[in-house]
């Protein structure tokens, strides 16, 4: 008997019967005598017919090309080590990261603490990740925050080609980097709009498996704003009047 | 605690168990997943009187360094037991008996898991027993395998875990704390239930050819019913994480709009 054996986003369990016949395993799924199983909690998803599960869990695993945010533990000679999350130290060898000639010593550059937005050049089983910062956009961050998410979220996060982030990008007027390991940087105009932003992301995160959520999220952030703004012109009346406050304490 | 005394019989004459059970019937069990938050996946399990909670972290950089395998990730089970869990208290220091157990614990749980995806790396599961009162191995490996499907760690199936035991010369299946001491022996087993390929098996006392096996299929039986409980805790716990999908329609009611008495008119929107 051939078929799907799953609605539409259906949260599935591990070792559930997908889909039998003339599917293709895709991630999150395995293949045992022409059935496939599942192999995670998530959301199953048929595209053409292919069979996949959607993760609601899960540690970062590099994939190459993948723009990730990462910071750097070790300076090692000419290789930086650098945390992306997950079981796998990145490295980053400094011709993939500076422009020559460069100095000897390369914690001039790049030192321990600091963030950087790289992206993934290599990675396979046997040799760990390796990144690059050759590329635009791939820097040395300096300002802003990170904000930490679970990289299964990331994907929501972002959007169908970037709605969600960029309907959150221009409701608060940040910068962002979105890397695929879970960190967000944002860098907002203000920390009452950067906390926006946050609540944002944090609601994805809860809601990721929800349908709509773009629609909700952005209904909330237009709340919240409006909200802010009312109470920035409060704020305005209520600064003048404290710093009159605060002229009559000096005086005392 | 006033010592313990061997009861008169372990089967009643009506044929019914110390707690009231009849012999193919496992205890109540409770199972629930993502109760700690901490943890990135973990799972509790009541099963009659005995408690334990797993929690399980990574895959995650293994350390130390020396145990590294490079074809796969290390799957590394601490099973240990609290020390007011038991009546007698026991001594914190790790006994033997736990360090075999964890190493048995790890062996039933990793032909399920594909560890082949994270090379180098390791997956930590802790398992504490809260409150110890006979199978605490089997309960262990049901509760570790949703914390590790909670931890989003790639396997083939859950893995459901029972002990069969023998009192009385007639076969008991999930032996409590006073069967297993006093029966006459226990099988504890673990299996894949689709394939009901058997991924543990113990066994003490002495038991016929024609009692191990109708025990393994007593055994196969009543794992697959502890699999459809664990399927139901691990849904249960998605399911409420997620919001259902329809309440959307509600968040935007308006109690302006009810008075106009049309709210009750089915609305077709998707």
């Amino acid at each position: 008997m051939a078929g799907i054996f799953f609605q539409k986003r259906e949260v599935v369990v591990p070792g559930q019967l997908l889909a039998e016949g003339r599917y293709r395993p895709s991630v999150g799924t395995y293949d045992r005598e022409g059935k496939i199983y599942s192999a995670l909690v998530g959301l199953a998803e048929l595209r053409g017919n292919t069979v996949k599960v959607v993760p609601l869990e899960g540690v970062y695993i590099p994939r190459e090309g993948d723009l990730v945010i990462g910071t750097i533990q070790i300076v090692a000679g000419n290789n930086w080590k650098v945390d992306i999350g997950g079981p796998y130290q990145a490295s980053i060898h400094a011709n993939n990261a500076l422009r020559r000639p460069y100095d000897d010593d390369i914690s001039k550059y790049m030192d321990c603490g600091d963030t950087i937005v790289a992206e993934v050049s290599a990675f396979d089983r046997v040799t760990g990740p390796f990144l690059t910062m050759k590329g635009r956009g791939l820097r040395k961050l300096d300002d802003g925050m990170i904000v930490r998410v679970s990289p299964a979220k990331i994907p929501r996060i972002i959007g169908r080609r970037g709605s969600m982030i960029n309907m959150i990008k221009d409701n608060l007027n940040l910068q962002t980097v979105v890397g695929q390991n879970g960190r967000i940087w944002v860098r907002a105009p203000d920390v009452a709009r950067s906390r926006l932003a946050v609540e944002a992301f944090k609601m994805i995160e809860e809601q990721s498996h929800t349908s709509k959520l773009t629609d909700r999220v952005d209904a909330m952030l237009k709340e919240e704003l409006a909200k802010l703004e009312s109470k920035d012109e409060e704020n305005e009346d209520n600064e003048e009047t404290e710093k009159d406050e605060e002229s009559e304490d000096e005086i005392e | 605690m006033s010592p313990e005394t061997k009861p008169d019989f372990l089967i009643n004459p009506e044929g019914l168990r110390l707690d009231g059970r009849r012999p193919d019937e496992i205890r109540p069990t409770e199972l629930e997943v993502g109760i700690l938050k901490k943890a990135d996946g973990s799972a509790m399990i009541k099963q009659g009187n005995t408690h334990i909670l797993a929690a399980v972290y990574g895959p995650r950089e293994l350390h130390p360094r020396h145990l590294t395998l490079n074809d796969r990730a290390y799957l590394r089970c601490e099973y240990r037991m609290a020390t007011f869990s038991v009546p007698d208290r026991k001594r914190p220091a790790p006994s033997r008996r736990e360090r075999e157990i964890s190493m048995v614990i790890s062996n039933a749980l990793e032909p399920a898991l594909f560890l082949e995806e994270f090379p180098k790396a390791v997956v930590d599961v802790y398992i504490q027993v809260i409150q110890a009162d006979g199978g605490t191995r089997c309960a262990s490996i049901n509760a570790a395998s949703l914390a590790l499907a909670d931890a989003g760690i790639p396997m083939r199936s859950l893995v459901p875990a029972v002990a069969v035991g023998k009192a009385d010369d007639k076969l008991l299946v999930d032996l409590g704390d006073m069967e297993d001491k006093y029966g006459g022996g226990d099988i504890p087993m673990a299996i894949i239930p689709r394939t009901e390929e058997i991924t543990l098996l113990q066994q003490d006392g002495s038991f016929k050819k024609e009692e191990l096996i109708e025990a393994i299929r007593m055994g196969i039986n009543s794992c697959k019913y502890l699999h459809e409980l664990q399927k139901e805790a691990l849904k249960r716990a998605y399911a409420k994480r997620a919001p259902a999908e329809d309440d959307e329609e509600d968040e935007y009611e308006d109690d302006l709009e009810t008075d106009l008495g049309e709210s009750d008119l089915p609305e077709e929107e998707d």
